[in-house]
């Protein structure tokens, strides 16, 4: 464990960024040895400022322009397998593009941070946001955290690699903003010094590496003997991920002040509705529920930030005294009974003798806008549904039918 | 060799050479070569061998002992590819179901 102090107002620079240029600069302080990355809106701005950064000789990092998102996976897990900090970022079809090495590096359980500026998928093409990119990853053995603002995805960034690289995960990590919606904004960011970054994560140790003077050969075969032992090791690495996440977050709040868990409540302690999203409209939501508060109405949020390892028994305790849980989540999963956040929500719930009802509302597809309004909607069906004691499985909110 | 999931190295990373030594495939054979000593050359005077060039898995002995020539199949190995039947000159290997 390093030893970490906190660190002085006045070394703390503020500076206004947007959510991709938070993450750039968040990777240079991280002291990356390799970035390969493929460009894709809205990731861009992040390797194209990461770029600046290696041009200007501020980082000693090796940069591999690709061509492609499958090779720049691939790139990043041969710089992984050697020992290197390794990090790339993308978007919808370039995600789409890199599935079958992000099996690979979650398999041969590569430390690489992903940084997803999520993004929809074609058909049309789309450029804006939804989170059917990495929703469709969820079962790629990555750890998936989602955050609402810059400052967020700044500190989850640093963390992300101290979490993958613990000794006890050994597993990828998607730091993943809403496209345009926090990629391209401007917010308020409150950075590190440098040197604070680089002791709280210190060099990476590699478990075992490729090195030529010890010879070991990596990501070989493994049939029906061995295969299943395999799975069984990466999924005990991801069911010691809460345990690391809680030590690497409390010294990066002993740091920083700042804090996150694996999900966020507001207001939640005495609501009869709990909504339950992540990403940006977690903030929409914390704004409609004061709004809701002022007349009566007994409303919260859950704003959930680690999608993966999904934080089951911790969010039934939760939930569990709610009367409804309205999930909002801007993903169709098409022909599935609900959506992937519904899926988790309903499966976490249904062991409880007494389960809140739950709503499922698939909203802001294509980046379509999410406004308080659509979050109001929900709440209000979700009341119907209470009254008549039954609520369909899933619903579409702000499209035009 | 059925080992737990945490007597394994990690992500089935291979840590030393000469390994495959203890992947037994022959548990792959659905039919086996069946050698008769009477037409075999090795066993007559020490020559051909094709079938031990032509073998991919090194499951063929041909062994000489005091003068004499022996032959034997390493089943731990031998896949039953049929290989060696296909090439002896003499038919001396027959495959048979196992």
């Amino acid at each position: 464990m390093t030893v970490v102090e906190r660190v002085p107002t006045d070394k703390v620079v503020v500076e206004g960024m947007t959510g991709d240029a938070a993450i750039a600069h968040a990777l240079k302080q991280c002291d990356i040895d390799v970035l390969a990355a493929y460009p894709i809106t809205p990731q861009t701005i992040i390797v194209e400022d990461f770029q600046k950064f290696v041009a200007n000789g501020e980082v000693k990092t090796r940069v591999i322009p690709v061509e492609s998102e499958h090779s720049a996976m691939s790139a990043c897990v041969g710089a992984s397998a050697v020992g290197a900090r390794v990090a790339t970022a993308t978007a919808s079809a370039g995600l789409a593009l890199m599935w079958e090495i992000l099996y690979c590096a979650a398999s041969m359980r590569m430390p690489i941070v992903l940084a997803v500026a999520n993004r929809a998928l074609s058909a049309p093409i789309n450029i804006h946001n939804d989170w059917s990119d990495s929703y469709g990853a969820r079962d790629s053995g990555f750890i998936q955290i989602y955050c609402q603002s810059c400052q967020e995805a700044y500190d989850t960034v640093i963390m992300a690699f101290k979490i993958a690289e613990d000794h006890d995960v050994l597993l990828p990590v998607m730091v993943c903003i809403d496209g345009f919606i926090l990629s391209h904004n401007v917010e308020r960011v409150e950075m590190l010094p440098t040197e604070a970054v680089q002791q709280f994560l210190g060099v990476r140790k590699p478990a075992i590496a490729l090195d030529p003077d010890n010879p070991v050969t990596m990501g070989p075969l493994a049939l029906t003997d061995y295969y299943f032992e395999f799975k069984e090791q990466q999924d005990r690495a991801m069911a010691r991920v809460p345990e690391v996440f809680e030590r690497v977050e409390s010294e990066f709040e002993k740091m920083t002040g700042r804090r996150y868990g694996r999900f966020e409540t507001y207001r939640v302690e005495d609501a009869d509705i709990i909504i339950f999203t992540h990403s940006t409209p977690g903030g929409t939501a914390k704004a409609v529920v004061d709004a809701l508060r002022e007349r009566g109405e007994k409303v919260g949020v859950v704003r959930l930030r680690m999608f993966r390892p999904f934080p089951a028994e911790a969010l039934r305790e939760v939930l569990r005294n709610a009367k409804a849980v309205a999930v909002f989540e801007k993903c169709r999963s098409f022909g599935a009974p609900s959506n992937p956040l519904a899926l988790e929500v309903r499966t976490a719930l249904y062991d409880l003798d007494e389960r809140p009802l739950v709503t499922d509302f698939v909203i802001g597809l294509g980046g379509r806008d999410v406004p308080p309004s659509t979050i109001v909607e929900g709440v209000e069906k979700t009341k119907e549904y209470l009254k008549a004691g039954r609520a369909p499985l899933y619903e579409t909110l702000g499209v035009r039918k | 060799m059925s080992k737990r999931f945490d007597e394994i190295p990690m992500a089935g990373i291979i840590i030393e050479p000469g390994n495959a030594m203890e992947y037994k495939t022959g548990g792959w054979r659905a039919m086996r070569p069946v050698h008769t000593d009477e037409t075999c050359l090795w066993i007559k005077n020490g020559t051909c061998g094709l079938c031990w060039i032509y073998c991919p898995d090194n499951a063929v002995r041909l062994i000489e002992e005091n003068g004499k020539y022996r032959y034997e199949y390493d089943y731990d190995y031998c896949k039953g590819c049929g290989i060696c039947a296909n090439q002896c000159p003499t038919g001396s290997i027959k495959m048979e179901s196992e």
